[in-house]
């Protein structure tokens, strides 16, 4: 009896989280006159498969759209603000966990206190800057602007990361003569790599996820990432074409929900804070 | 070489080094901007010109005037608390059948992910279809089921489309505390747990007396992201309702958002975005008395 109701919650929680994506997947695929039947028509069960499934919308979306251009967009994103990210983050995170001594971790909180600071209160002033700056409807505007959310959470995961990394192999270099620049520069990179790896997933799927300052900073189709283009450029006028949409959100989904699956552990622990100790 | 050598042994002076872009991108691109923010609220700039002058509180007496204004703060700490009350009850109870082994968990672990995985704007995307006025599949499966003879026009009524958002918010939000507070379970120690059912207390006991009283901070933790993720979002409201209809589901960052954006006038953009600040004030308070307690907690351990 009490296995019965375990797995009719397991089933009900997980048919709430997955009903949408499991109606991503039978749009994408569904032909236009299985999709456009109003809900009004029972007979017609629109959970299943009714005509054969067709690869049009998959075909549509790759073909005749700018999704791929987004795609592109996203990745260029992506690799420019993790590489600034990991060049700034990962060398602070380290000054406050090694070097800072007993302000570091006060100041490390208030790093990471400006990661609540949302977008939303910033885009009125950043739209302004970023005009100032000439780098309106650009990739450039996200390039410069992205890190300020990603560095501050980031700088705290490799300062968290660093203290659960024991003292000892850089202070053994030390006796051996290194000297603490040295230590930093040789030994130290190689003990930070799982926190790198870290910083780099956050990285990226912050970018994959922000929509407010793309949203504020690029007006053309051709300069979208995926997150903005596909639910702004890809409505045409007041025409839907959802089975497009929906292929477009699936499978930019897939590879986060992948990446997620594997560092979620890592991230709960930034999330936490100290408050679960393990 | 000698003083190099000195140099390259100086932990302030490697320390200062390694921190200081981090520091400048932080004051530079954070922290100037939110001064900016506050700055602008005071005065009439618009995105067209660079001169601006000083209003005062004109920005402020205007919307405090405005009933779309008035609305949308509403609609914000209505969506914010209820969000926060219904992933508080989904998130306790899926942990605790999450912290269960059953058969297929990786599947439905990976299932549950998903929607914290997936980017606000497409998942809002996703949704407004599920809810769109000819083809919801949620109207066909309650009129398939019996439950609902008339029609639901859910983005298109005031009172529904709140309801919507609601559901949207707490859906995209109720993974990420429920693997907070598996967390949390997971360093409740186990010698309590058996202490407890030695002395004969049964579930809901352990789960009242024992188990949420420790999980509070971690409750807490995750309540305390959920109100700064729902509070500040623009996704979710700006792609299912555009704020409509007629301006009845804007929340305070869609209308900053139209107003300060669209509608070119940045000072009463931030102006309404001011008004989040209450939200994160709370939030950060809150977070920094949590981080004393777990401080003091583990010196005392």
């Amino acid at each position: 009896m009490k296995r019965v109701a375990l797995y009719a919650a397991a089933l009900g929680f997980t048919l709430f989280a997955g009903f949408p994506f499991y109606w991503m997947l039978i749009t994408t695929f569904k032909q236009n006159r299985d999709l456009y039947v109003g809900a009004s028509d029972l007979s017609h069960i629109p959970w299943i498969f009714n005509d054969p499934p067709t690869l049009e919308h998959v075909k549509l979306l790759f073909g005749q759209t700018d999704f791929p251009r987004w795609v592109l967009n996203t990745l260029l994103v992506v690799a420019a603000v993790v590489v600034i990210t990991v060049a700034v983050a990962v060398p602070a995170g380290y000054s406050l966990a090694r070097l800072a001594g007993r302000w570091g971790e006060r100041l490390g909180m208030g790093i990471f206190f400006t990661y609540l600071i949302p977008p939303t209160l910033l885009f009125v002033p950043f739209a302004r800057l970023v005009s100032v700056l000439g780098l309106q409807n650009s990739l450039g505007s996200l390039i410069l602007i992205y890190p300020t959310m990603t560095i501050p959470f980031c700088t705290w995961l490799v300062m968290g990361f660093l203290r659960s990394v024991p003292w000892e192999i850089e202070e053994q270099a030390m006796i051996d003569g290194y000297s603490r620049l040295a230590v930093i520069v040789k030994v130290a990179p190689r003990l930070i790599v799982p926190g790198i790896l870290t910083v780099i997933v956050f990285s990226f799927t912050l970018v994959m996820q922000e929509f407010v300052y793309a949203l504020t900073f690029i007006s053309s189709v051709d300069k979208m990432t995926v997150s903005l283009g596909v639910p702004i450029a890809l409505v045409r006028g007041d025409v839907y074409h959802w089975g497009a949409l929906m292929a477009a959100a699936l499978f930019t989904s897939i590879p986060l929900a992948i990446v997620y699956n594997v560092f979620i552990d890592r991230f709960i622990q930034g999330f936490t804070m100290g408050a679960v100790k393990g | 070489m000698t003083s190099r050598r000195t140099l390259a042994d100086r932990e302030d002076v490697l320390g200062g080094v390694m921190l200081a872009p981090a520091l400048a991108y932080v004051v530079l691109l954070v922290g100037v901007p939110f001064f900016l923010a506050i700055a602008l609220s005071f005065s009439n700039a618009t995105a067209g010109s660079l001169s601006f002058q000083w209003t005062g509180l004109g920005n402020y007496a205007a919307i405090l005037g405005d009933p779309i204004f008035l609305r949308a703060l509403q609609n914000s700490v209505v969506v914010t608390v209820a969000t926060q009350v219904l992933v508080i009850i989904l998130a306790t109870a899926a942990a605790q059948v999450f912290r269960a082994t059953f058969r297929g968990k990786r599947f439905a672990r990976f299932v549950l992910l998903l929607p914290w995985a997936v980017p606000v704007s497409l998942a809002a995307i996703a949704w407004t279809w599920i809810f769109d006025s000819t083809f919801s599949v949620i109207n066909w499966s309650l009129k398939a089921t019996g439950l609902l003879h008339g029609w639901l026009y859910w983005l298109g009524d005031p009172a529904l489309a709140l309801l919507a958002i609601i559901i949207v918010q707490a859906w995209r939000i109720f993974p990420f505390a429920t693997v907070i507070v598996l967390a949390g379970l997971s360093s409740i120690p186990q010698e309590i747990i058996e202490a407890a059912i030695v002395d004969g207390a049964g579930f809901w006991r352990r789960l009242f007396q024992i188990e949420l009283p420790l999980l509070l901070p971690v409750v807490a933790v995750a309540v305390l992201f959920g109100v700064v993720y729902t509070a500040t979002d623009l996704g979710v409201v700006y792609i299912l309702t555009g704020g409509g209809p007629a301006n009845t589901t804007h929340v305070l960052p869609t209308l900053a958002f139209q107003r300060g954006i669209l509608g070119a006038d940045l000072g009463q953009g931030a102006a309404i975005a001011v008004f989040l600040l209450p939200f994160l004030i709370v939030v950060a308070v809150a977070m920094l008395r949590l981080a004393r307690r777990a401080e003091v907690g583990g010196a005392a351990r």
